[in-house]
């Protein structure tokens, strides 16, 4: 990458200032929201029009130069830390929101568009996208579907994947492919833009996205149960959801996770309660109204101490700040936050937050357990720092018994955050030998000079 | 160039607060210069990033950090935002000083800090004679706002409309005043700051005139110096330990129970970031200056909140629209204090604006550095404040009304810049 010339190509191409190679602005672009070390890219590039990326493509490939595409960095597994010597390429010069079609329900997007922003605009029209990742003020559509984000919502409305209809991309060598349609229903050929979701960079460059919309639910209720014992709580997952009432959000929050909410954002917890679920279920409202009180009933049947339901506007949001506050709280015990996404099925949650209360015993961590318990999502939190080298090799050996505890039940390295670098090496011990061989093979073909995000996924 | 392992040493006084960054990107949302370059060293992880990186020797160019680190303007959003409660701010003045002891200050900020601003009697003089001759170096650029371009200047100043010098400083006056505790019982000590000496002596005046009216005594010692901050965000702490040496020396003379200002940065300043940077301080000084922060108030805040002003039942028919100054609101969480205060005049009623707690891309030297952001920061904030139609609109720091001023004038929008200490102070 040093190589003078290659560096004004790529000057010629974007423009001088698209084109960022001083120390300083490569650093910048070496990390994300994963704990893992920084690797210094060689060149950081920016398009400003979709087109661009094809020379960018075409560039990297004919010389050999690893690319990994950057919208927000917010992701945490280590997905957007680039190739030593590499190139990022950023697409937070692509915002534009080219359509949203109210009469067949769907937006074409570029890559860069902040989700928040296209929510709230997808709302002004009366319309919904309901993929919610908690870093959605920042995060952007592209890496969203990199690497199939989740959220607060997933238990009903489902992940990133589920709204991704079609896309443009541009492939290794730089030429556009079209996948999928504005159709709902379309099975013409590969779903090649199943195929992209998910793929974390490693098959080629999204220019263009069509998303799915949806009717936003007429109305929606929360509430918020308390137990005092983790068992009850799980218990009252399973009985919702056998009661065949999918709520839109159900969330968990160990006792741990609601005295350190309390202390810092004094949201009125119960600090003795052993576990809380967050419920919320929306749509039409008497099927919210009929709902909701099913709902009461089977959490007071499964032994819920007290239960608050939201009654105006106000109390409903400070059901959730209480919970948006759980990560910040936890992050300011330590320096160094560990948030994982191990998920298993939903009736094995009483066993997965035992199993994670006996690994910070065993290996003396701090960890805080909330998060998605309707779709089984959750988030141990493991606090620590990270330059303590003797207490990091500890985290490192929890780490790896959470993933084997997630796996054992049947579970997933990673409910939402994507496999990146941070879980690349356990990705066989889920998916099996032939599946990693099928995925590199996939790879070799698409990019034969192996230059889409290199070491992602399916490992070196 | 200083010594490396110094500058190395320097930082990992810092490594703590740096440790606690975990990288999130939150501050993306919220950093108002980030909004115009949506370049990641222009945020605060990207900032935290790289002084890690230049601590940890994984890269070398100090001079490439302290660059980057000056794009910003130190507005505190990024904190006030941040999830692991990251003080950006402070991890930015404390790098800034080790940078600046690194790479060196340059001459023009020697010649000014240490030549000019921590000789505060020097340093009024040099005012007093550039107001005189203002006239000379300037010409009209907007009648309504009152304000001047500086065509002889305009490679410092740009084609700013600058805000004229006061024919008269503040303190020419009123040098020295020490009433006792009237009718409120309270005494005060007033700190007016640099631009209400010399710039916008209204501000003093109404100050004054509010503490007499509500029967406030008043101890306002001659020989104020400036807070410090701007030769701090300048990395230049050897100016910073003079200025409030010779600040703590000129208050020390009386007896007071609160020491008030009507300058958002002043007020952060002497209550907040003193503390925080004593640390390098003898023990002796370190407890005055805890003792001395601790008393520091915003004159709205003291007002509304110590002295009980109360809005008006009936809310005047004029519509104000408040913007939030940074070291106000998000520094000190100081919001309806000053809306308060102006809907206690009986004259006048807030009408909100959107964003008004986001910043108006002010930020000291800032604006003279990175005039063109600044700009861009500062228009959208002319947009908001004229879209409210309101013909008034109020804040709480004279900096602020610099740059809203320069905004409104130079888009000839006929919307008055004021205090909110002056809409008060005008029905008393």
């Amino acid at each position: 990458m040093k190589k003078n010339s290659l560096v004004g190509a790529f000057k010629e191409l974007l423009g001088a200032e698209n084109v960022m190679e001083s120390e300083t602005d490569r650093m910048n672009y070496a990390y994300d929201a994963a704990v893992l070390a920084p690797v210094l890219p060689g060149l950081v590039v920016r398009p400003r029009k979709t087109e661009d990326i094809s020379g960018i493509l075409r560039l990297c490939n004919e010389n050999g130069i690893p690319v990994t595409v950057r919208g927000a960095g917010t992701n945490l597994s280590g997905g957007t830390i680039p190739s030593m010597g590499g190139l990022v390429m950023l697409t937070n010069g692509l915002q534009r929101i080219i359509e949203i079609n109210e009469a067949d329900m769907y937006a074409i997007v570029e890559p860069g568009v902040i989700t928040a922003q296209l929510a709230t605009e997808v709302a002004g029209k009366g319309l919904f996208y309901p993929p919610d990742p908690g870093s959605q003020a920042v995060s952007t559509i592209g890496g969203n579907v990199a690497e199939n984000a989740g959220g607060l919502r997933g238990l009903k409305y489902g992940v990133t994947k589920d709204y991704v209809m079609g896309m443009e991309f541009y492939d290794a060598g730089g030429t556009l492919v079209r996948a999928g349609s504005k159709t709902v229903k379309c099975v013409s050929g590969f779903n090649l833009a199943g195929l992209m979701t998910a793929s974390e960079g490693c098959f080629g460059v999204y220019s263009q996205l069509t998303l799915k919309l949806v009717p936003p639910p007429a109305a929606a209720k929360s509430m918020m149960a308390i137990y005092d014992s983790v068992d009850k709580a799980a218990e009252t997952v399973a009985a919702i959801i056998a009661a065949k009432i999918i709520p839109c959000t159900l969330e968990f929050m160990d006792n741990f996770t609601i005295r350190t909410v309390e202390d810092f954002a004094k949201a009125g917890l119960p600090t003795d309660a052993k576990a809380l679920l967050l419920i919320e279920v929306d749509g039409h409202p008497a099927q919210v109204a009929e709902e909701a009180d099913q709902v009461e009933t089977i959490c007071r049947a499964n032994g819920a101490t007290r239960i608050q339901v939201a009654q105006t506007a106000e109390e409903k949001n400070k059901v959730w700040e209480a919970r948006r506050a759980a990560l910040s709280s936890l992050a300011k015990l330590r320096p160094t936050t560990v948030l994982e996404d191990a998920t298993v099925p939903r009736s094995r949650i009483p066993d997965m937050v035992r199993g994670l209360d006996a690994i910070a015993e065993r290996h003396k961590l701090t960890i805080g357990t909330f998060g998605h318990a309707g779709d089984g999502n959750l988030h141990p939190t493991i606090l620590c720092d990270k330059r303590d080298r003797e207490e990091w090799h500890r985290v490192e050996k929890g780490i790896e018994e959470i993933f084997e505890l997630a796996l054992g039940m049947g579970g997933t390295l990673s409910g939402e955050h994507g496999i990146g670098l941070a879980k690349a090496g356990f990705m066989e011990k889920e998916v099996g030998r032939g599946s990693m061989e099928f995925s590199r093979k996939i790879k070799r073909a698409v990019d034969p000079k192996n230059i889409l995000n290199p070491g992602k996924i399916i490992g070196g | 160039m200083g010594d490396l392992k110094r500058l190395h040493s320097l930082l990992k006084e810092i490594d703590d607060m740096l440790a606690s960054c975990m990288r999130c990107g939150m501050c993306q949302s919220v950093c108002p210069v980030f909004g115009q370059t949506l370049n990641e060293g222009d945020v605060a992880r990207g900032k935290i990033a790289l002084l890690d990186g230049l601590s940890q020797q994984l890269i070398s160019d100090a001079q490439g950090v302290q660059c980057k680190l000056e794009n910003c303007l130190l507005c505190g959003s990024c904190s006030a935002n941040c999830p692991s409660g990251v003080k950006a701010t402070d991890i930015f003045l404390k790098a800034r000083a080790a940078l600046t002891e690194y790479n060196g200050l340059s001459a023009v900020k020697k010649a000014i800090f240490r030549g000019t601003l921590t000789h505060p009697g020097l340093f009024n003089r040099l005012i007093d004679v550039g107001a005189r001759f203002q006239g000379l170096m300037t010409r009209k650029a907007n009648a309504y706002h009152g304000t001047s371009c500086a065509p002889m200047l305009s490679s410092i100043l740009g084609n700013r409309h600058i805000v004229p010098l006061a024919d008269r400083a503040f303190r020419k006056t009123h040098p020295f005043l020490d009433t006792p505790a009237g009718s409120s019982g309270l005494k005060v000590a007033f700190y007016p700051g640099c631009l209400v000496d010399k710039m916008y002596t209204g501000i003093g005046d109404a100050v004054i005139k509010v503490l007499r009216h509500h029967g406030v005594g008043i101890y306002l010692p001659e020989n104020q110096g400036c807070c410090g901050m701007p030769s701090l965000a300048s990395g230049d702490t050897k100016s910073f330990e003079k200025l409030v040496s010779h600040n703590l020396e000129t208050f020390s003379g009386s007896h007071f129970d609160v020491l008030v200002t009507p300058c958002a940065t002043c007020t952060a300043t002497l209550k907040k970031v003193w503390p925080m940077m004593a640390e390098n301080l003898g023990m002796k000084d370190q407890a005055r200056i805890e003792a001395f922060s601790r008393k520091v108030m915003d004159i709205n805040q003291f007002l509304v909140d110590k002295v009980g002003v109360r809005p008006k039942d009936a809310l005047g028919d004029t519509a104000v629209t408040f913007h939030d100054p940074c070291h106000l609101g998000k520094s000190l969480g100081v919001f309806s204090q000053p809306r308060a205060l102006i809907q206690a005049s009986g004259k006048y009623r807030i009408k909100e604006m959107k964003d008004a707690n986001t910043c108006c891309g002010s930020g000291g030297s800032f604006n003279l550095q990175h005039y063109e952001t600044s700009t861009e920061i500062g228009q959208k904030k002319r947009n908001n404040i004229v879209a409210t139609e309101a013909p008034i609109v109020a804040t709480g720091c004279p900096a602020c009304m610099m740059q809203i001023t320069d905004m409104l004038s130079s888009k000839g929008d006929n919307v008055r810049v004021k205090h909110s200490i002056e809409l008060y102070a005008e029905g008393l």
